[in-house]
């Protein structure tokens, strides 16, 4: 890394991989922004067979979506513990968000079990692939968080722990997760709640 | 005599890759002048092949009533043809000059993440194969009331619903088979390969400038570069989650655009143009930026209007995202919607009028050197201008509603994609021709492919005008004799051989300059631009010491002043400064470190395509081994190291 630092460039005062990583966030809005759309456009229209309305469990849904949230609480205490240098806490914590992200795929996978025994399956209708491919396509990204932060807890396991420089750093991982959490506010009061 | 670092003994998990030379070098190589040099022969050989199957079109359309092919191969041929010159020629072929440009036109070493950048271009390597794997294991079934399906024949076992891939056409009950699967998960492919090489320019453009290299000295072309990766960002999400729906419409029974299902085939149209319209700038702003860079190098003046040029390109890529509906005037949508796209439509002439005037200005009153890249810079301006105008007719709605699927629209978006971006290319290959390998090409060769190509190219397109407004309708495979059709169909025909000799001629030119061409100077064209500024060919490490910009085309500057009367004037230093910048160039004072090459990439890369077999085949061992290929690579990734520890050689 050294002399590549010593190599002058125009300031813009952003680190180069955080810039890198805002872009590939700012594409992700779009992916989701596609989908969100799409679920609007059909919810509004006429589609015979079931509807999300009639399957669906606020209560239960409402319970994992905090959990989701509570994730974002305990990412946010890692970061706080690493830049604090308390390895076992960083670690403790990653493990915690790990878990609770793991907890909401559970309750995903649960509900998907429900609605498909209860015959709202992908080809239904137009209203259930719309629900499936949108709900599932975050599910993915939970899923990919959740193998990040394992193996950000995995590396933390070693001699030398984390640290906030190189490669894919518990900072990259904490903005990818956040911005997860955020999209699941804005799906959630779309897809349920409206 | 130079230090670059020898790759460490350190234990990893994997044996980090060492090879300086052969084949092993070039697949783990992270260096972008390489990653660039293999997108260009990668993108060519695919303009080859697209060349091929637009001839054998060309064949078929010669005489009417022909049955040189099937209906069934003619729709293959068309859809691939389509298909492989967008995505797989023109999109890589522009890759490859932002790649092997762009560092070197704002004085970095290399992109900001070179790993990411060979990742790039191995993904888009794997999705080329995999679309074109289609010819061995796709099949294209006969729909009812269809052709027959002995008529499919191999070549008909690819993708067939047009490149464009409009619904229902392009689902299942239409295009049974495997052929369009390819098509959509092929295209993904791809535009995985292009959202991340657009994170990795704009990232690069905004953090890797030299010192002084403010973002009103860049130059135009890396200006071009910045707007398209914008466009490739924020446009290639809307066609991924579109090519899902296709892709779960076709494997899963899902019914997104199928109306029967509850689905709207009309919003497949909406998110493919929403896509495809920046697209279309996504191809011809690179050649804006290469024909403004050519124009003011051989008219030796600077531009004309440096930050109109920029501003009007940005205010394209901008206005690109709100015209999307002009290509849907046939379809069903509101009179409001209509008059609104054919106003936007309109409006988008506007910055590209300034940039087609800031060119001519640019000319006005030059000292015009007329060799092959001006030449083909000026055909561009010529072509492109042709094109354009035919372009506006289209914001018309009743005429377009006319001239909708017919040659006349075939004709306009050839003089703007092949006149336009083509052109541009071209001007580009030959202008940096020098700089990349260090020999000059030949300029009377270059003079005969530029002549060939231009005459070919105005005998194959010009008469589509006029064939459209008589009727002809494009991707249809025969005409029957009595329209009168035939004789500016010959012509077509003719003019597209004529195109094929050109190509043929380049690469006579391309290969023996290569190897045998003059010994190039550092400097042949007395340019303008910071990349000249370095040895031909230019060497690993790109700059001996960060350059340090002090104006726009600040290389010119150093070599030129002016007189009282506003007149260049070499410096009596100039000579010196050359000598000076070439000794140091070749010979660099300090330690370099480069990025060391890597083998995950390509892992990962290759780990991609097996996931696409594996939802085509509904198939849970191909995917699983793809996804182990993408957790190996991404976890080789993650542990490893951009730069090993330096080993400082022992002669410094």
């Amino acid at each position: 890394m050294s002399s590549s630092h010593a190599y002058p460039h125009e300031p813009t005062g952003v680190e180069t991989r955080k810039l890198g990583f805002w872009v590939f966030l700012s594409t992700e809005i779009l992916f989701f922004g596609t989908l969100i759309t799409t679920f609007m456009i059909f919810k509004g229209s006429d589609f015979p067979g079931m509807k999300l309305t009639d399957v669906y469990d606020i209560p239960f849904t409402s319970i994992s979506s905090f959990i989701l949230l509570m994730s974002s609480l305990t990412m946010v205490l890692a970061h706080n513990a690493l830049e604090a240098n308390d390895q076992e806490k960083t670690r403790v914590w990653l493990l915690a968000t790990a878990m609770l992200g793991a907890v909401f795929l559970a309750g995903q996978i649960y509900e998907f079990t429900e609605f498909y025994h209860k015959g709202f399956e992908l080809s239904t209708n137009i209203f259930s692939s719309s629900f499936y491919v949108l709900t599932g396509f975050h599910g993915l990204h939970v899923f990919v968080g959740v193998v990040l932060l394992l193996a950000l807890w995995g590396i933390g396991q070693r001699q030398k722990g984390l640290t906030l420089e190189g490669g894919m750093n518990l900072e990259f991982v904490a903005l990818y997760w956040h911005f997860v959490d955020i999209v699941w506010i804005v799906l959630f009061t779309v897809v349920y709640l409206i | 005599m130079t230090k670059i670092i020898e790759p460490s003994k350190q234990s990893n998990i994997f044996r980090r890759p060492s090879s300086e030379t052969g084949i092993w070098s070039w697949i783990t190589t992270v260096d972008h002048k390489r990653i660039g040099i293999m997108y260009g022969y990668a993108a060519f050989f695919f303009l080859l092949i697209g060349g091929l199957e637009a001839l054998v079109l060309r064949i078929q359309l010669s005489q009417p009533d022909n049955n040189f092919l099937t209906a069934a191969e003619y729709n293959a041929m068309f859809t691939m043809h389509g298909t492989t010159m967008i995505f797989l020629a023109i999109m890589p072929i522009s890759a490859a000059f932002f790649n092997y440009l762009l560092p070197l036109q704002i004085g970095a070493r290399d992109v900001a993440f070179p790993r990411l950048n060979a990742l790039s271009f191995w993904i888009f390597i794997f999705g080329g194969a995999f679309l074109y794997s289609t010819f061995i294991f796709g099949t294209a079934g006969a729909p009812e009331g269809g052709y027959l399906a002995e008529e499919v024949g191999w070549l008909g076992s690819a993708p067939n619903g047009g490149w464009f891939g409009y619904q229902p056409n392009a689902g299942m009950k239409y295009s049974p088979g495997t052929a369009m699967d390819f098509w959509a998960i092929g295209l993904q492919i791809l535009g995985i390969a292009s959202l991340i090489s657009a994170f990795n320019f704009i990232t690069t453009i905004i953090n890797m400038r030299t010192k002084g290299m403010r973002f009103m000295r860049m130059p135009v072309f890396v200006w071009m570069t910045f707007a398209v990766s914008f466009l490739l960002a924020f446009s290639l999400p809307i066609i991924a989650i579109a090519l899902f729906y296709v892709t779960f419409d076709r494997k899963f029974g899902t019914s997104f655009f199928l109306v029967e299902g509850g689905g709207d085939p009309v919003l497949w149209q909406h998110l493919f143009w929403l896509f495809g319209h920046p697209e279309v700038y996504i191809l011809i702003l690179p050649a804006f930026g290469i024909v403004s860079e050519v124009l003011p190098t051989f008219s030796r003046k600077p531009l004309f209007g440096y930050a109109a040029i920029v501003f009007a390109g940005f205010g394209i890529a901008f206005i690109g995202f709100g015209v999307w509906a002009h290509h849907m005037f046939a379809s069903a949508i509101s009179p409001v919607a209509q008059a609104g796209f054919g106003l936007s439509t309109m409006v988008i002439a506007v910055p590209t009028g300034v940039k087609i005037f800031n060119w001519l200005g640019t000319i006005w009153g030059g000292k015009l050197k007329l060799n092959t890249p001006m030449l083909f810079s000026l055909g561009f301006i010529g072509m492109f201008v042709i094109g354009g105008l035919s372009g506006v007719t289209h914001s018309i709605v009743p005429a377009d509603t006319q001239q909708t699927d017919t040659y006349y629209v075939v004709a306009h978006f050839h003089y703007v994609l092949f006149g336009g971006a083509l052109f541009g290319i071209f001007s580009g290959l030959y202008y940096w021709f020098p700089k990349v390998w260090g020999k000059m090409y030949n300029e009377s060769l270059g003079k005969i492919h530029f002549w060939l190509m231009m005459i070919g190219f105005n005998l194959t397109f010009g008469p589509m005008h006029w064939l459209g407004l008589q009727g002809q309708v494009r991707r249809t495979w025969v005409y029957a004799e009595e329209t009168n059709l035939q004789f500016w169909n010959i012509v077509v025909t003719v003019g597209a051989f004529i195109i094929a000799l050109s190509i043929i001629v380049f690469m006579i030119n391309w290969i023996f300059s290569k190897r045998n061409g003059e010994k190039a100077p550092f400097d042949p064209w007395d340019a303008r631009t910071i990349e000249w500024t370095i040895p031909s060919p230019t060497p690993v490490w790109n700059f001996s010491k960060a350059p340090e910009v002090r104006a726009l085309d600040d290389f010119w500057h150093t070599k030129y002043t002016e007189d009282e009367e506003g007149r260049a004037v070499r410096r009596e230093e100039t000579d010196q400064i050359l000598l000076d910048l070439e000794e140091e160039g070749l010979n660099p004072s300090e330690h370099i470190a480069l990025p060391n090459p890597s083998y995950f990439p390509i892992v990962l890369a290759s780990g991609l395509p097996l996931l696409g077999y594996a939802v085509i085949y509904k198939s849970i061992p191909l995917a699983f081994i793809g996804a182990v290929l993408l957790l190996i690579g991404g976890f080789g990734w993650g542990t490893e190291p951009l730069e090993e520890e330096i080993h400082e050689d022992s002669d410094e």
